[in-house]
């Protein structure tokens, strides 16, 4: 794998500005992705996910959506500072995005044939026949007979339409691709066959991907990256094996501790106390002080700091800043 | 899909029935002799008791009915009372005129209500939309024998530009056309409007612009064929409804339109005219209602597979 760098964001900030408030979606993040690489970005409903996911793609629905500040680099060129243009030729080519709910994602009044065609045709310089013919053959990549090019969206199953999503993503060779909880909305066994066939191709194509979900269990299958996402930052990022070994953020920690254990006998689950904050009137300090078990005064006043306790393993808890003294243990 | 039509077809039956009942018993049960209208006030008792036999209208209600129904299947509708015509050469007379005023209605309103509709979604709040919309209310409100008197007297009494009168030649069509085409336009702009923004925050249209379709081609191919299933509705129901005749603009304008001959046959009492044109105004209606639902099959195909069914 080449330790090339492809995308790497700084500080970035999405805000939703609207009469009822500043909705604070995503509050000053960094990542970094190197080629080939899979990152999972977890976190609960509204941690900021999908905007993260959508203002790669330039895609924040704007008004109310808006970039605030920050810097998405995506093979050395800054994508908040291009013309659209110039953007729109590296969505679905360089950049593509799988969308969270299949039976939505796809025009219902437009064959698959011709969904998959339209991304070919306005990235590659191929005519409607030729792009017609690569259409097929990415079906037959996705597991779906070419016979099927002419049918509707709605002749097809839910992981069928993903599998469709899929082939439209994958169509251009995208140098990224990123998922945005691409197996949510199906049912298990097909999750599986979705991750597998993403993995194949993943591998095959040499793509690195952003993977947005809230299932822990996803990650450890697809990732060699995670990143937790909690009120809009990143709160805490490590490889896997260092996240799933030695998890040190008290939320990060939460969310292991909420999957039940198979070995135990459990009657309850053990979620994490509290609710996820308004986003439009965030907690000051640390913003899951609120809901943490180690939390005391100084995390209600001062922001913590990115620390990197191990080689790649940063944790924003001010624990690890020497400023609270708890020992934090599973 | 032909089982589809047919069976549509059939239910016309039904329709017409319960449609000519209704207005048969109204015909009816109004003041007024058609034998005393036909012979004048002066003519003598024993003369329109004659008549009144002659033509069965002493006979009870339902016997009255249930002859013009069996007289219709057989494709008699019986002559006016007044002309001694046949009614439906008469309104076979009349309906190209009504064909035409509507047809150039609703392309007016076609032309004008999608496009504006379209760039009021795109530019929601904009000044622009603001304007459409309140040009969409105007259309909507104003009452269109308001309208037509106003254009008349603007452009046909101050200007002299245009005819106000009768259907001559083509131009005689512009005035009562902009009058049916506002209200129309109006309503087809604002529902345009809403069905575009509704459609333009779905799924699907996010998905186009992460595949990097341009914005032009999201709106125009991805959006609009999408936001149209509802405006072939509107569309249909127009001119459905303006091929019934716009009975009051065909009055101002004096337009030898079906819809002016089932008012002077009610004025006059004339029931079989009045009955054979509510009987063609309901085929008109429910065929153009047919007509749309087919087209939507064409735009939509799961609305197709539905049929096949």
């Amino acid at each position: 794998m080449s330790k090339k760098e492809l995308l790497k964001i700084e500080d970035l900030s999405i805000y939703y500005i609207t009469e009822d408030g500043t909705v604070k979606a995503v509050n000053g993040i960094d990542i970094k992705l190197n080629k080939g690489e899979t990152l999972g970005l977890v976190g609960e409903t509204g941690a900021g996910k999908t905007t993260t996911a959508l203002g790669i793609m330039r895609l924040i629905p704007n008004p109310p959506g808006k970039i605030m500040s920050g810097k998405i680099e995506f093979e050395g060129k800054d994508l908040l500072n291009i013309p659209e243009e110039e953007m729109r030729m590296i969505r679905g080519n360089k950049i593509s995005m799988i969308f969270q709910d299949p039976m939505t994602s796809l025009n219902p009044v437009m064959t698959v044939g011709e969904q998959i065609a339209e991304v070919i045709e306005i990235h590659q310089d191929l005519n409607k026949q030729e792009a017609m013919k690569k259409a097929e053959e990415m079906l037959e990549l996705v597991g779906i007979p070419a016979a099927r090019v002419n049918d509707y969206p709605h002749q097809f199953s839910g992981g069928m339409k993903q599998r469709v999503v899929i082939a439209i993503s994958l169509a251009c060779n995208p140098q990224l691709l990123i998922a945005d909880e691409p197996t949510t909305a199906l049912d298990v066994t097909i999750q599986a066959q979705v991750l597998d066939l993403m993995n194949n191709l993943k591998e095959e194509f040499n793509t690195a991907m952003i993977l947005i979900t809230h299932d822990l269990g996803v990650v450890s299958e697809v990732c060699d990256k995670v990143a937790i996402m909690y009120a809009g930052e990143i709160v805490e990022a490590a490889s896997l094996k260092q996240l799933f070994e030695n998890p040190r953020h008290p939320y990060t920690l939460g969310l292991f501790g909420s999957i039940p254990n198979l070995d135990e006998e459990v009657d309850r689950l053990k979620p994490i106390t509290g609710l996820m904050p308004d986003p439009t009137n965030l907690p000051t300090g640390c913003k899951f002080h609120p809901r943490c078990p180690y939390g005391t005064d100084i995390c209600a006043k001062q922001e913590p700091k990115a620390i990197e306790i191990e080689d790649g393993h940063k944790v924003k808890c001010l624990i690890y800043e020497g400023l609270v003294d708890a020992e934090v243990k599973r | 899909m032909h089982k589809y039509i047919f069976r549509r077809l059939l239910l016309l039956i039904p329709v017409l029935l319960g449609v000519t009942f209704i207005v048969f018993t109204i015909m009816s049960f109004t003041p007024g002799d058609p034998a005393q209208l036909m012979l004048g006030e002066s003519a003598p008792p024993e003369a329109v008791e004659q008549l009144r036999a002659e033509m069965g209208l002493d006979d009870p209600f339902i016997v009255q009915y249930l002859r013009f129904v069996g007289n219709a299947i057989k494709g008699d509708f019986g002559r006016s009372y007044t002309t001694k015509r046949e009614v439906f050469s008469e309104i076979f007379a009349r309906f190209p005129n009504t064909l035409i005023l509507a047809a150039v209605g609703v392309a007016i309103a076609v032309a004008i209500g999608i496009p504006v509709g379209i760039i009021s979604a795109t530019r929601q709040y904009s000044l622009i939309d603001s304007i459409s919309m309140i040009g969409a209310l105007l259309g909507v409100s104003m009452p269109n024998f308001w309208l037509g008197l106003m254009l008349i007297l603007v452009f046909s009494v101050g200007l002299g530009w245009l005819p106000f009168a009768g259907f001559e030649s083509a131009k005689s069509i512009i005035l009562p056309a902009i009058t049916l085409g506002t209200g129309a336009a109006a309503i087809i702009t604002r529902m345009t409007r809403s069905s575009m923004l509704e459609v333009i925050r779905q799924d699907y249209i996010r998905t186009a612009r992460a595949k990097g379709v341009s914005e032009k081609k999201v709106v125009n191919k991805h959006a609009l064929k999408n936001a149209l299933i509802p405006v072939i509705t509107v569309v249909g129901l127009q001119f459905g409804y303006l091929l019934g005749g716009a009975v009051l603009t065909e009055t101002v304008f004096s337009w030898p339109g079906v819809g002016r001959l089932l008012v002077e046959a009610i004025r006059q009492k004339d029931t079989p005219t009045v009955l054979a044109s509510v009987v063609f105004m309901a085929t008109t209606f429910s065929f153009v209602n047919l007509l749309v639902d087919i087209l939507y099959a064409y735009v939509d195909p799961r609305i197709k597979s539905q049929y096949s069914k």
